[in-house]
């Protein structure tokens, strides 16, 4: 069998592809043979290079959270890579400087992204800012309003936010505007897209921009602890962390990978956002790929206390390797992933996003299935600054 | 079997006519609203009719279309109801009756069996806004089963090899998209338009064109019979209908094709 890192799109497996207005055809080749062209450049890798070194504050250390596994039912050893201490504050930086880079090459001068939790929208706004790029961010309405800080960051930034009122108002709309204003201003404008979905070539492009966490992760381990983990575990919204962090691991049969998907008020409610776990196959946002849909195939609105997670979509390359059985995705809920991120705040001193909460309740969970003594790798893939008003809301802090 | 959309067109070019197609939201307000208004569209002018399929995510629809199909889908419409409405305003009225829908519900539903089900319902094919020839096998495969008609989109920023494969494989028409935008109308078509048309002419000769995409006025409509084989009007119906009912969508259909 030949390696699943080789896997580059368009297809994976029968997922992916391009199911997209014919008026975007042009910007999507154009896109991908400026990737494809700056891939095999020296000069670019080098650029990308120097910028994480220099701005984004790469490599991402990793830090093993003792107090934290003591909490699991059986014992682990559980370690944390800190894509949260990037610049930004999550590892959204690492595919919008990737992006910006080649927006550049691509003579384009306005960037559009879209936005869940804010953080890719503060990450688009900040390459923005530092390449002098014009940027608009399309942003649910309900999501402006749990993630207010990151409007204002974005504003501060000199993004222009645009609440989207369509649909349910949340990440999934968002994409929707997104993709109107691109169809619209193609010839200058280039989409941003910030996560793992959407059509070829951005689920290839993105996760190999977002790939720097699993190689940095895998060299680190070998170098400082001498082993590889028996189990990656990441949040999965659109799957960009959860894949970044996987793909240098794919071939690494003996490392588990585990995905954790919102699973909002409960797995066995309606109320949730567990695509890979309740979806069934079908096309969303250009490419083919699970998705949560009723039987005419309109789109099920997802619900998660986490904005990042709140979509009904996931990247096209994590439906196949669900599929071929290499990774697994479990449903983890609100409450599940508020418990975890008081509990790591408390033992570890780190307070993570609700997101990345997901991935550390998961990881308590999965403790029992592994080995005893076994290790746990977790993507911290974000810090919670911008949560602090739903973390206060959620345990009564403000009273 | 020759395409009852083609004949239509060539119908038309032998009197020295343009083709309008008009399109209306199937269940918008209620199915049997959308069926009355589709025939009115039909019995005063509109010579194709487009009967569009709402759908939660419609990338290519501007406000008003948007606005429409969230307010059928919020009245309760299912997709088997397309059949229904095809059938009724089938029997009702002479014009083909294509059906314009984004693709996962098709998928969803079964494309062989969207397929027979259209055909048995005597609808005429299907216009795929989200369907690229590219991604298309399963389609091309029904429809030529089944002898259905298949719209594709032809854009400005399309290559001539991509304008040539959206030509010879779209059977009825190709749609010629007029500007780099979504549906809603606009005050002036682009010079675009008329190299997407002479385009789709230098490649495929025999192949109709029509002009779509913010298409709202009587005088759009005449700019761009001046160069393509017809018009694509949506928007427009479904701002008359929302602002004056089905006497206002009458008037519409007959100013934008006043000799028919
Ligand atoms: C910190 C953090 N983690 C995870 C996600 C989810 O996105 P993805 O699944 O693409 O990593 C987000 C999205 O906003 C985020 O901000």
């Amino acid at each position: 069998m030949t390696n699943l890192r080789d896997a580059s799109g368009p297809y994976f497996g029968e997922f992916g592809g391009r199911f997209v207005p014919e008026s975007l055809i042009e910007a999507l080749d154009q896109l991908e043979a400026t990737y494809e062209a700056a891939k095999a450049d020296p000069t670019f890798q080098f650029e990308l290079a120097e910028l994480h070194r220099t701005y984004t504050g790469r490599p991402s250390i990793i830090t093993e959270v003792p107090r934290f596994a003591s909490h699991a039912d059986s014992e682990v050893r559980i370690f944390l890579k800190r894509e949260d201490l990037n610049h930004t504050g999550s590892h959204k930086i690492n595919n919008v400087l990737g992006q910006a880079l080649l927006t550049k090459r691509m003579g384009k001068t306005r960037i559009i992204a879209e936005t869940g939790a804010g953080q890719h929208g503060v990450a688009s706004a900040t390459a923005a800012a530092l390449f002098g790029l014009e940027c608009v961010v399309y942003m649910g309405e309900v999501d402006t309003e749990r993630q207010a800080l990151n409007v204002a960051r974005m504003k501060l930034l000199g993004a222009e936010v645009v609440p989207v009122t369509s649909g349910s108002r949340t990440l999934k709309d968002a994409i929707n505007e997104a993709l109107r204003d691109w169809v619209a201003n193609v010839d200058n404008t280039h989409y941003l897209l910030g996560t793992v979905a959407g059509p070829h070539p951005f689920p290839t492009m993105v996760r190999d921009f977002h790939s720097v966490i699993g190689n940095e992760a895998r060299a680190q381990m070998l170098a400082e602890f001498g082993f590889l983990p028996d189990a990656l575990a990441a949040c999965v919204g659109g799957g960009s962390n959860a894949i970044g962090l996987f793909h240098a691991f794919l071939d690494d049969t003996n490392v588990a990978l585990y995905g954790f998907e919102a699973a909002g008020d409960g797995m066995d409610t309606d109320r949730h956002a567990a695509t890979l776990n309740f979806g069934k196959p079908g096309v969303l946002h250009g490419a083919r790929s699970y998705m949560l849909q009723d039987e005419d195939g309109q789109t099920v609105e997802s619900h998660s206390i986490s904005a990042g997670l709140d979509y009904p979509g996931v990247g096209p390359e994590h439906s196949w390797l669900k599929d071929l059985g290499r990774a697994q995705y479990r449903g983890i809920s609100d409450a599940e992933a508020m418990d975890a991120l008081r509990l790591l705040s408390r033992t570890e001193g780190i307070i993570p996003a609700i997101e990345t909460a997901h991935a550390l309740a998961g990881a308590l969970k999965i403790a029992s299935e592994l080995k005893p003594g076994a290790s746990i790798l977790i993507n911290l893939s974000g810090r919670g600054d911008k949560d602090m008003e739903t973390a206060a809301k959620y345990f009564g802090l403000l009273k | 079997m020759t395409s009852k959309v083609a004949a239509i067109f060539e119908a038309n070019r032998a009197s020295g006519r343009k083709t309008l197609i008009g399109y209306f939201p199937l269940g918008y307000p209620t199915l049997q609203e959308s069926i009355d208004a589709a025939i009115a569209m039909c019995e005063n002018g509109v010579d194709i009719l487009e009967l569009g399929v709402p759908y939660s995510d419609p990338v290519m629809d501007g406000p008003v279309i948007q606005a429409a199909t969230v307010d059928a889908l919020a009245a309760g419409f299912k997709l088997r109801q397309t059949f229904d409405a095809v059938r009724a305003v089938t029997e009702a009225v002479s014009a083909p009756v294509l059906v314009m829908t984004y693709w996962n519900p098709v998928l969803q539903y079964g494309v062989e069996k969207f397929a027979s089900d259209l055909k048995a319902a005597g609808g005429a094919g299907l216009i795929t806004p989200d369907l690229i020839p590219d991604e298309a096998g399963d389609w091309l495969e029904a429809s030529d089963a089944y002898h259905l008609d298949r719209v594709f989109l032809a854009t400005p920023t399309s290559t001539p090899e991509r304008v040539k494969r959206a030509s010879d494989l779209s059977r009825g028409f190709v749609y010629a998209v007029s500007t780099m935008g979504i549906t809603g109308a606009r005050s002036e078509i682009d010079a675009n338009a008329r190299k997407v048309v002479a385009e789709v002419r230098s490649t495929h000769t025999g192949q109709n064109t029509a002009v779509g995409i913010g298409i709202s006025t009587g005088e759009q409509v005449l700019e761009v019979n001046e160069y393509a084989d017809g018009a694509i009007v949506g928007s427009a119906f479904v701002r008359a209908y929302q602002s004056g009912g089905l006497e206002e969508l009458v008037e519409t259909a007959k100013s934008l094709n006043p000799n028919h």
